[in-house]
């Protein structure tokens, strides 16, 4: 034994939701300059300096998009926990404790009902501070509940992406969520209703090879990183450096897999234009019809 | 069969086995000796160690045999299952992804469309076919190939083998993802029977993206996971030395997929494994391909995309975690 074989890692702190949201001041990791946190709030987080987009959790990221902030949470089935008893330096059901308490939320996913622009919708937003945002069992059931309350109420379903894939810890059980929520979307489809999938950063690996991908309309938040592979693995594929851009939603638009790339500050009022246009002319959608006439009135 | 042969370390005293049955009968050749009695005692034992060899096999080792380069390919079932097979290429978009294998063809009387991945025997198949790893265009031509079943009322069987799908600039640029999510889709959304059969290696979205079927069927040593055990443990364990662990915890191996509800049926493969005996496990992949398909084929077209549907909105649902060993 020496100084070298002795040699103690340091223990890095993973930086959960509530650290941010307590603390004071924030570091921007694009440009390093000090933000006061009270100021970020008023931009939703986005860098007044460089106009980075910080990473936006699952409540505020609601309260964004719907009206007035205001939505209503829906319970989502608790699918069994640990199916596969998964253990590696940590067990799977301690490191899930430790996200819980880190963040508040059960899983990796929240759905909410309310309206946007006037149009009543339900969205199933994903949260990258749990897991990584990983897809397993319980971000499934989150996809197809909502898309179950989408078609029986006859409403449009939003899903905003940001994760960084699969589950690892179900195993092949997250993999099947793939199937899973492409089923579950595709249900929505089929019904006439439109299924809008919004992807931040980062949206890729098993998220976004499956619903994340399947949208009638993609919208991408600015700069965020999408794909399938990470970028780590492609360049341990390919044994090059990444060209500068390679995976962000503007890579993505120029070669034709999103539609529409967005500044956080224009996402909410995008998202309403967009869902009036798509349901003005269907049946579906009377009521909100109405509530907006009433609002422009 | 692969040009140099590979031998697993559990299988080195067969091997060992092998060799002493061809010095001595080499020997006899040239002398004349009787060594009848001699090789009668070494075949048994040969048989006896396969046996101990290939008896309580752990995940990684069978991740060893799915990895085994003298193992049958698609091409090898194709050959041996599908009469006239027609191949047909490109996915009328951009490119043909030759590791993509696609075309129609007549299998026991029945005309069907056959999707599946290779991934070459030697150094220059293995090129051609990009190990086995499908680019956005395979996943799109595997999508035009199900419309063409899914007009014609043409079953079709994908024979799933791919360490996953290309990681690469290329296929990003071309959008990766969507190919894959649009292919999961495309399986969910034909009216016509669809079984895929696990032949090796059920790499994540590469192989879901063809594996989202009616039927699930796995050979006995084939395995299907969310992620490489190297790579779960170079992300989970910092090292990618504890693939080993990985394997374990990851269930991927038959045994535990049947267990857990994600498959339909495990293919039996002769004893010491589908490289032993190409013919063998062409028969037995035949008869359980054929009997689900005869099931199938009972059902409406409706009924076949709601059974699938179905299947995949239930699974994970029914689990016996008794059975489970942690």
């Amino acid at each position: 034994m020496n100084w070298l074989s002795d040699f103690v890692r340091p223990k890095i702190k993973k930086t959960a939701q509530k650290e941010i949201a307590d603390d004071l001041w924030l570091k921007c990791p694009h440009c390093g300059k000090l933000l006061f946190t009270k100021e970020l709030k008023k931009t939703w987080y986005v860098c007044p300096e460089c106009d980075h987009h910080l990473r936006l959790y699952l409540n505020k990221r609601l309260k964004m998009l719907f009206d007035n902030g205001v939505y209503t949470e829906v319970a989502l089935p608790q699918p069994p926990e640990d199916p596969l008893k998964f253990k590696d330096s940590k067990r799977y059901t301690d490191r899930l404790k430790a996200y819980r308490k880190a963040t508040g939320n059960e899983d990796a996913i929240k759905v909410a009902k309310g309206t946007v622009g006037g149009v009543k919708c339900v969205i199933a937003a994903l949260d990258f501070s749990f897991m990584g945002g990983s897809m397993g069992m319980a971000v499934g059931e989150g996809i197809v509940k909502a898309a179950e309350i989408a078609v029986k109420s006859k409403i449009p379903l939003i899903t905003v992406s940001n994760s960084g894939g699969a589950r690892m810890q179900e195993g092949i059980l997250s993999l099947m969520q793939m199937a899973r929520t492409a089923s579950a979307v595709n249900y929505v489809k089929e019904n006439g209703l439109p299924f809008i999938s919004i992807m931040t950063d980062p949206t890729t690996g098993g998220v976004s090879a499956s619903f994340a991908m399947l949208g009638d309309i993609h919208i991408a938040e600015k700069g965020c990183l999408i794909g399938f592979a990470g970028p780590r693995v492609i360049e341990q594929t390919i044994r090059e450096k990444l060209p500068d851009g390679f995976q962000r939603a503007e890579y993505l638009r120029e070669h034709g897999m999103v539609d529409i790339v967005v500044h956080r500050s224009e996402m909410k009022n995008k998202l309403a234009m967009i869902l009036n246009l798509l349901m003005s002319n269907t049946d579906n959608n009377s009521e909100s019809k109405a509530t907006k006439t009433k609002k422009q009135a | 069969m692969s040009e140099t042969k590979t031998v697993l370390d559990f299988e080195k005293k067969i091997i060992e086995i092998e060799e002493r049955i061809k010095t001595v009968s080499a020997l006899a050749k040239d002398s004349d000796v009787n060594i009848d009695k001699e090789l009668n005692r070494l075949q048994l034992k040969l048989e006896k160690q396969i046996k101990m060899s290939y008896t309580n096999l752990s995940p990684w080792q069978r991740v060893q045999i799915a990895r085994h380069p003298g193992r049958p390919q698609c091409l090898d079932y194709v050959k041996a299952l599908i009469e006239d097979f027609v191949p047909l290429c490109g996915d009328r978009v951009f490119a043909d992804d030759p590791t993509m294998i696609g075309g129609i063809g007549r299998y026991h009387g029945i005309s069907v469309v056959v999707i599946g991945q290779e991934k070459g025997t030697d150094l220059e198949t293995r090129v051609k076919y990009n190990f086995g790893m499908a680019k956005p265009e395979g996943y799109r031509k595997a999508q035009r190939l199900m419309d063409l079943a899914d007009k014609f009322n043409m079953p079709v069987i994908c024979f799933v083998d791919t360490d996953g799908a290309y990681p690469g600039i290329e296929s990003e640029a071309r959008g990766q993802a969507e190919a894959i999510a649009s292919s999961i889709q495309k399986c969910l959304q034909i009216h016509v029977p669809l079984i895929s059969v696990v032949i090796g290696m059920g790499g994540s979205g590469g192989a879901i993206a063809i594996a989202t079927a009616n039927r699930i069927l796995m050979l006995e040593n084939s395995i299907y996971s969310v992620i490489s055990p190297e790579g779960c443990a170079s992300i989970l364990w910092r090292s990618a030395d504890k693939a080993k662990d990985a394997a374990e915890a990851l269930k991927l191996t038959a045994q535990d997929l049947k267990t857990l509800g994600v498959i339909d049926e495990i293919v039996t493969e002769p004893i010491g494994g589908a490289h032993r005996d190409t013919m063998a496990t062409m028969e037995k992949v035949d008869e359980a391909i054929y009997r689900h398909l005869q099931e199938l084929m009972q059902l409406g077209r409706d009924e076949l995309k709601k059974q699938r549907n179905e299947k995949i909105y239930e699974m994970g649902h029914h689990i016996n975690f008794e059975e489970i060993k942690g």
